[in-house]
């Protein structure tokens, strides 16, 4: 007994030391830039002059009722629901399809996850440039077909989203492809040998077991949407008409371009915040395996 | 959009907890500006004593920044230590440094943006070193007003960019112009424009510009306005008066030429990057041009002042002014680098000789000018254009999505809306 005290005390000293790293990271990235932004979003802070005292809740109402705010909230919803039926469902065909290892199927993953390679500023960049009506390559079939892909509000958005799926679909097959393989193998013979369809099979065996894998995924891809800003600040700066303008552009804009206020711009971003974590929590809820 | 969500929400939070994070500590180190002495103890010249100095730019005006340090240092003890940030950062990074006490000795901005920055007080008072140059009068008039505030002067014009108009005497000849004739009217300008896209030779159109740009249409346009006699802006910058009637007329005239297809597609999106491209590249046969491009266009172009609607010209006297920040140590050795900045020596000998307009019009007439007219032309439209002063010129105008850029666009790409009403709402963000 006398000697595992001092043992289980230095145990214990031990775990805070190898803990310590880490919560010194967490306090020092997240929990004092999480406080200044709170004390920011309730202060007076124009951009150049600095903190000016507290204001609350001024800037929450200013925020919430910028001429660009509901906009923005409406466009950012419109761009995840796409972003993310689109990803999600691409993502888990692309992963049937290539499920079975084979050769062409090896070279089929590799190609379709060689985008994801691309960071996302540089796809963005690439994209703008054969987007142009005046630097791509299709522009002469641009003008001829009388063709924008940036011009028209519809148009930049289905541009900006193609762009979304060619840069991360090969990322959600490998997660998809990842929860496929972790059913095994014997419970599709059972269902064959009891004489289910493809169909039936995919309905009732595969979507059930997949739940935790399209949950994560649905998480990734929601909160990334919502948080959009590199694709569209470099496609199309929010516009045309500002009918691109994403909740964190919003922040930026008001932040950086123009209003220069960063009492504003920090409430705009407690909410989104706020949101995002209401969100999380309700989807992973959504997901909960089913009690039996 | 999703990278993983972690990074990306760490990355947003990040971009503004930067800034939290500088000006926070900013808060506790106190206010601790710079020399206040050393301005008023400068004389005339400034000192010269081997300091190094600090001093920021933006990128679009590099090429005649580093020239003129380059020019500083090699004829002084002083050094001046040169930084380029990209444009679209400036206004972040000036912001953050302004904020934690830390600006650069000497840093330019913008002119529509130095009102702004001079009320925010990030420029010292210049007042009685500006007062003391005996070539005081012919200093650019309205590089001057904008740093002006309550009679004190803060800032001097670093350099000029002027909106002319430019031609391409290649094109004009082949659609049967005459390239020695500038359009007098922007009728004539239409017309031409129309000409030139008449050739019908593939890739090849009249005009084009930025008009998903609010800087571009600002630059470009203000002066056809000017030109007539009007204004765009009331007397004090608070309120906007671009419904006018010939406000009016200009966006007819450009909605005419858009409908009529003279405009190069591309302008209907362009946000600025390549806004001046295809006219570099000669597929253009005229266009309201950055004056400071004309040493880098590489074939024959006419040069003359943006006209108004029944002629007239006039132009809109951008650039950068500069001056000393609040948190110099080393005012008196800035003002040095100031004094020689306006010098005949810095701005024929290294202004002038790069092709770059001057910012004192009793040099207009240099012996560099003298070799080709068309700096003439620019030299001497400098004294005579303007530069509008509002405290809220970025949100109003160059802000992505301002309301201004709503305006142009509802009238020269639907061709209509209420103009009255849209107009409101720049006034609306200018009296913020």
């Amino acid at each position: 007994m006398q000697t595992t005290a001092p043992g289980r005390r230095g145990s214990r000293l031990l775990g805070w030391l190898y803990a310590a790293p880490t919560a010194v990271f967490v306090v020092a990235l997240f929990v004092v830039p999480l406080l200044l932004v709170l004390k920011m979003a309730a202060s007076r802070w124009p951009l150049l002059a600095g903190d000016q005292g507290l204001n609350a809740p001024d800037n929450l109402t200013r925020a919430v009722s910028h001429r660009l705010f509901h906009d923005s909230v409406v466009f950012t919803v419109k761009y995840t629901l796409l972003a993310t039926v689109l990803l999600i469902a691409l993502g888990l065909g692309m992963a049937l399809l290539v499920q079975e290892s084979s050769r062409w199927n090896n070279l089929l993953r590799a190609s379709f996850l060689i985008p994801s390679a691309l960071g996302l500023a540089s796809a963005s960049l690439l994209f703008y440039v054969l987007y142009s009506p005046y630097a791509s390559p299709f522009a002469p079939l641009m003008r001829r077909l009388d063709l924008t892909f940036l011009g028209s509000p519809n148009a930049a958005l289905l541009s900006t989203v193609f762009l979304v799926v060619w840069r991360y679909a090969g990322f959600y097959m490998v997660l998809m492809l990842v929860g496929l393989q972790s059913i095994p193998a014997d419970v599709f013979e059972a269902a064959r040998a009891d004489g289910a369809g493809r169909w039936q099979i995919f309905r009732r065996v595969t979507l059930p077991l997949l739940r935790p894998t399209l949950a994560l995924a649905t998480v990734l891809c929601v909160t990334g949407s919502l948080l959009a800003f590199e694709q569209f600040y470099l496609l199309t700066k929010g516009g045309p008409d500002n009918s691109t303008v994403t909740v964190v552009q919003l922040i930026y804009l008001i932040a950086f371009q123009g209003q220069n206020d960063l009492g504003v711009a920090a409430a705009l971003s407690v909410l989104v915040l706020l949101a995002l974590v209401l969100l999380n929590a309700l989807q992973l809820r959504a997901f909960r395996p089913e009690e039996h | 959009m999703t990278s993983t969500p972690g990074l990306a929400r760490r990355r947003t939070l990040a971009a503004v907890m930067s800034a939290v994070l500088v000006l926070g500590a900013v808060a506790c180190g106190g206010d601790d500006g710079g020399d206040d002495q050393g301005l008023a103890q400068a004389g005339a010249t400034g000192v010269d004593d081997g300091s190094e100095l600090t001093l920021w730019t933006r990128a679009p005006l590099e090429k005649q920044a580093k020239l003129l340090v380059e020019a500083y240092n090699a004829g002084h003890r002083n050094r001046v230590e040169l930084t380029v940030v990209p444009n679209d950062d400036y206004v972040a990074k000036v912001g953050a440094a302004a904020g934690s006490g830390s600006l650069p000795d000497l840093f330019a901005a913008d002119v529509v943006y130095v009102p702004n920055w001079v009320s925010q007080g990030l420029f010292r008072d210049l007042t009685t070193n500006i007062d003391g140059l005996d070539f005081k009068e012919a200093v650019n008039k309205g590089h001057l007003a904008a740093g002006t505030r309550d009679g004190r002067e803060h800032v001097l014009p670093f350099v000029l960019d002027l909106s002319m108009l430019f031609w391409n005497k290649k094109l004009f000849t082949e659609a049967g112009l005459d390239p020695d004739k500038a359009p007098a009217s922007l009728a004539e300008y239409a017309a031409a424009a129309k000409a030139v896209q008449a050739i019908g030779r593939d890739g090849v159109y009249g005009t084009a510009t930025g008009l998903n740009c609010g800087g571009c249409l600002a630059f470009t346009w203000f002066p056809s306005i000017w030109a007539a006699g009007g204004e765009v802006l009331g007397a004090d910058g608070a309120t906007s008066d671009l419904a006018g009637d010939t406000a009016q007329q200009v966006f007819r005239t450009w909605a005419d030429l858009w409908r009529s297809g003279a405009v190069l597609p591309s302008s209907a999106g362009e946000t600025g990057p390549t806004w001046t491209a295809a006219f570099t590249e000669g597929k253009v046969g005229l266009m309201f041009y950055p004056a400071t491009l004309l040493s880098s266009t590489p074939f024959d172009v006419g040069v003359a002042g943006i006209p108004g609607p029944d002629g007239g010209a006039s132009t809109f006297v951008g650039g950068d002014g500069i001056g000393v920040s609040k948190d110099s140590r080393k005012s008196a050795q800035a003002w040095n680098f100031l004094n020689w900045m306006m010098s005949e020596q810095a701005q024929v000998e290294v202004l002038a000789k790069n092709r770059d307009v001057v910012s004192r019009a009793d040099l207009a007439n240099n012996r560099y000018a003298a070799q080709d007219p068309r700096l003439v032309t620019i030299n001497q439209l400098a004294g005579r254009g303007d530069t509008p002063v509002a405290l809220n010129f970025q949100q109003a105008f160059n802000a992505p999505g301002s309301p201004w850029l709503a305006l142009v666009r509802s009238q020269v790409l639907q061709g209509g809306g209420d103009i009255r009403k849209q107009n409101d709402q720049i006034t609306a963000v200018l009296k913020q």
